[in-house]
C-alpha cells in the first residue's frame, strides 16, 4: 500500500457495488454488536419503561391541571408523546456513545484512517445497524407497555406513519451527527467531559425529553426548532406522530429535520477533514 | 506509619482529594457541570407550572419545589457519598475487584473511596439551595420541630438513596452488563420523589411509593413541613416519622451487598 499520510488521498472503494456491500456489512456488524449485549438491552428497556410511567403520570397531571388541553396536546397525545419518546430515545441514542472519542484518545483512530471507507461513513453505517437493533428490542417494548397501561393516541391521517418513519430515520442521522461532532472534539481536547455534559443537557431539555417544547412560549419554541438541531431529535418525530399540527406543518417539520440532517452531516465531514490534517496519533 | 495504618481509609481519602484536585481547571469544570442536572430538574418544574393554571395534582409551585429540594438534596448527598458504586460492574467485569478483596480492608469502603466523586459536592450545595429557596417561598409555619425535620429529612433521604445505590449496584454480581437496571431506581427514584405522589396512578403509587418507600423521601416530610393534610388520607404524624424509612432500606442494602460479595466468583480468566 506504501506510505499513508493524512494529507495524501487514501485508497477508497471506487466501485459502487463494493461500496454498497461494505456499507451493508457495516450495518450488519453494528446490529450484531448490540445484539450480543442482551442483558444491557433488557436493562435499558426496563429503565425506559419505568421512566415512561414517571413522565406519563406527570404530564397527565399537567394536562389535568391545565383543564384538559396543555399547549395544544390532549391527554392521549401526551401519553403517546411520552411512550413513543421513551422508545425513540434508545433508537436515536442520545447518550453514552464515546466510541470515537475513546479511539482518538488511545490513538486507535489511526486504524480507521487506513480503511478504504471514510470514517464518517464507517461510523454512520455502524450506527444505523445499532439503530435497527434498538428499533426491534428497545423501541417496541416500552411502546407496548404504554399501550397496555395508558390510552394512547391513534394517528388519524394515513400519511402519519410513513412520515413518522422518515422522521425517525432523520432523527437517528442527526443524533449520530451530533454525537460524532461531540466525540470529534477529542481531536482537539482529548478530554471531552465538558462538551459531553453540555450535549447531554442540551439534547435532554431542548430535545423535548423532559417536557414538550410547545410548553415554552411560542416564539422561543419556534426559534429552537429552526436555530438548533435539538428539537429534531425527539420533539419533531413525536409531534409528527401525535399529529400536533395540521398536515402542511407536519410535513414542514420533517423538512426542517432534513435540513438539519444535511447540515450536521456536512459539519461532520468538514470537522473530520480538518482533524485529519492536524491529527498527531497519541504515542508517537 | 502508625497513623496511616490506624486510618487507612483516611489515607485513601487524602490521596483521592489530592488526585482529583490536581488539575484545577478540569475539577472546576466538573464542579460546574454537575450542577446542571439539578438546574434542569428545577427548570422542568417551572416550565410545567407555566402550563398548569394553578396547581399540579393539588400542589402549588412553591410546595412542589419543597419536594424538589428535599429530593435533590437527599439524592445529591447519596450521589456524592456512594454514587461511584455504579462502577462496581466495571470492577466485576475486569476482575479488578479481586485486588480489593486481597487487601486487609473491607471491600465496600475501599470501592467507595477509590473514585469518590468530589466533583458532586457542588450538586449537594445546589440541592440545599433549592430547598432553602423553596422553603422561603412556601408558607411554612415554622416550629422547632420543623427546623429539626428540615435538617433530618434530607439526611434520611441521602441514606435512603445511598441504600438504593448500593443495593442496585449489587445486581452486577449476578448480571454484569445490566448496570442500567439500577438507574431506574436511582435516577428514576430522584425523578419520582420530585413530584407529589398524588400525581401517580394507584398501583404505581402503591408499588414504588409505599412498597419501595419513595413516598417517604420527600412527599410526606414536605407535607409535615407545610402543615398540610395528606389528600390521600394518611395520618398527619406519618410525615414526622417518614425519615425512619432509611433504616429498613439500609438493612436491605447491607443484606444485598453481603449476599452479592459472597456470590462473587471473579472473572475466571
Amino acid at each position: 500500500m506504501g506510505q499513508v499520510t493524512a494529507t495524501t488521498a487514501r485508497d477508497t472503494f471506487s466501485d459502487p457495488f463494493r461500496q454498497a456491500r461494505a456499507g451493508g456489512a457495516l450495518v450488519g456488524s453494528g446490529f450484531r454488536r448490540y445484539a450480543t449485549y442482551r442483558q444491557a438491552t433488557v436493562a435499558g428497556a426496563v429503565t425506559n419503561t419505568v421512566f415512561g410511567f414517571l413522565r406519563c403520570y406527570v404530564l397527565l397531571a399537567v394536562v389535568a391541571g391545565a383543564g384538559g388541553v396543555a399547549a395544544g396536546y390532549r391527554p392521549d397525545q401526551l401519553a403517546s408523546y411520552v411512550w413513543f419518546g421513551q422508545g425513540l430515545l434508545a433508537v436515536v441514542l442520545l447518550w453514552g456513545w464515546t466510541d470515537l472519542a475513546d479511539r482518538i484518545r488511545t490513538g486507535e483512530v489511526a486504524t480507521d484512517l487506513l480503511r478504504p471507507i471514510p470514517p464518517v461513513t464507517l461510523y454512520l453505517a455502524t450506527d444505523l445497524g445499532r439503530a435497527g437493533h434498538a428499533l426491534l428490542f428497545r423501541f417496541f417494548p416500552p411502546v407496548l407497555v404504554g399501550l397496555l397501561a395508558f390510552d394512547l393516541y391513534q394517528p388519524a391521517r394515513p400519511g402519519t406513519w410513513p412520515l413518522f418513519g422518515l422522521a425517525m430515520v432523520l432523527a437517528t442521522v442527526i443524533a449520530f451527527g451530533c454525537r460524532f461532532l461531540v466525540n470529534a472534539t477529542a481531536y482537539w481536547l482529548l478530554d471531552i467531559r465538558g462538551v459531553t455534559v453540555a450535549w447531554v443537557l442540551g439534547s435532554g431539555i431542548l430535545g423535548g425529553l423532559y417536557f414538550p417544547l410547545r410548553f415554552l412560549p411560542g416564539p422561543v419554541a419556534t426559534a429552537l426548532y429552526l436555530a438548533t438541531p435539538f428539537p429534531s431529535l425527539l420533539q419533531i418525530p413525536l409531534d409528527v406522530l401525535v399529529e400536533r399540527d395540521r398536515p402542511a406543518v407536519q410535513a414542514g417539520l420533517v423538512g426542517v429535520q432534513a435540513g438539519w440532517a444535511g447540515l450536521v452531516l456536512a459539519a461532520c465531514w468538514a470537522v473530520q477533514r480538518r482533524a485529519e490534517r492536524r491529527l498527531v496519533i497519541q504515542g508517537g | 506509619m502508625a497513623s496511616t495504618r490506624a486510618h487507612p481509609y483516611r489515607g485513601l481519602l487524602r490521596a483521592q482529594l489530592r488526585a482529583q484536585t490536581a488539575y484545577r481547571a478540569s475539577f472546576a469544570i466538573d464542579l460546574v457541570s454537575n450542577v446542571w442536572a439539578t438546574v434542569a430538574d428545577v427548570l422542568t418544574v417551572l416550565v410545567l407550572f407555566q402550563v398548569v393554571s394553578t396547581s399540579l395534582a393539588g400542589f402549588g409551585l412553591a410546595e412542589s419545589l419543597v419536594m424538589v429540594g428535599l429530593s435533590a438534596a437527599g439524592f445529591a448527598t447519596a450521589d456524592l457519598a456512594v454514587g461511584n458504586i455504579e462502577r462496581l460492574r466495571h470492577y466485576v467485569r475486569t476482575g479488578l475487584l479481586d485486588t480489593l478483596l486481597l487487601r486487609p480492608l473491607r471491600a465496600l469502603p475501599q470501592l467507595l473511596l477509590m473514585d469518590l466523586g468530589l466533583r458532586r459536592l457542588s450538586r449537594v450545595g445546589v440541592g440545599a439551595a433549592v430547598l432553602v429557596a423553596a422553603l422561603a417561598a412556601a408558607p411554612v409555619p415554622w416550629t422547632p420541630a420543623r427546623v429539626v425535620l428540615v435538617v433530618v429529612a434530607p439526611i434520611a433521604g441521602g441514606l435512603f438513596f445511598g441504600a438504593i445505590f448500593v443495593a442496585g449496584a449489587t445486581v452486577a454480581f449476578w448480571w454484569v452488563e445490566s448496570g442500567e437496571l439500577a438507574n431506574s431506581l436511582t435516577y428514576g427514584g430522584k425523578e419520582l420523589t420530585s413530584y407529589p405522589i398524588t400525581v401517580y396512578g394507584p398501583l404505581f403509587r402503591r408499588v414504588f411509593g409505599y412498597g419501595l418507600g419513595f413516598a417517604f423521601v420527600a412527599y410526606y416530610p414536605a407535607l409535615a413541613l407545610l402543615g398540610r393534610p395528606d389528600p390521600l388520607g394518611a395520618p398527619d404524624w406519618l410525615g414526622w416519622v417518614s425519615p425512619l424509612v432509611a433504616v429498613p432500606a439500609l438493612g436491605v442494602a447491607a443484606v444485598a451487598w453481603r449476599t452479592g460479595i459472597r456470590h462473587y466468583r471473579s472473572t475466571g480468566s
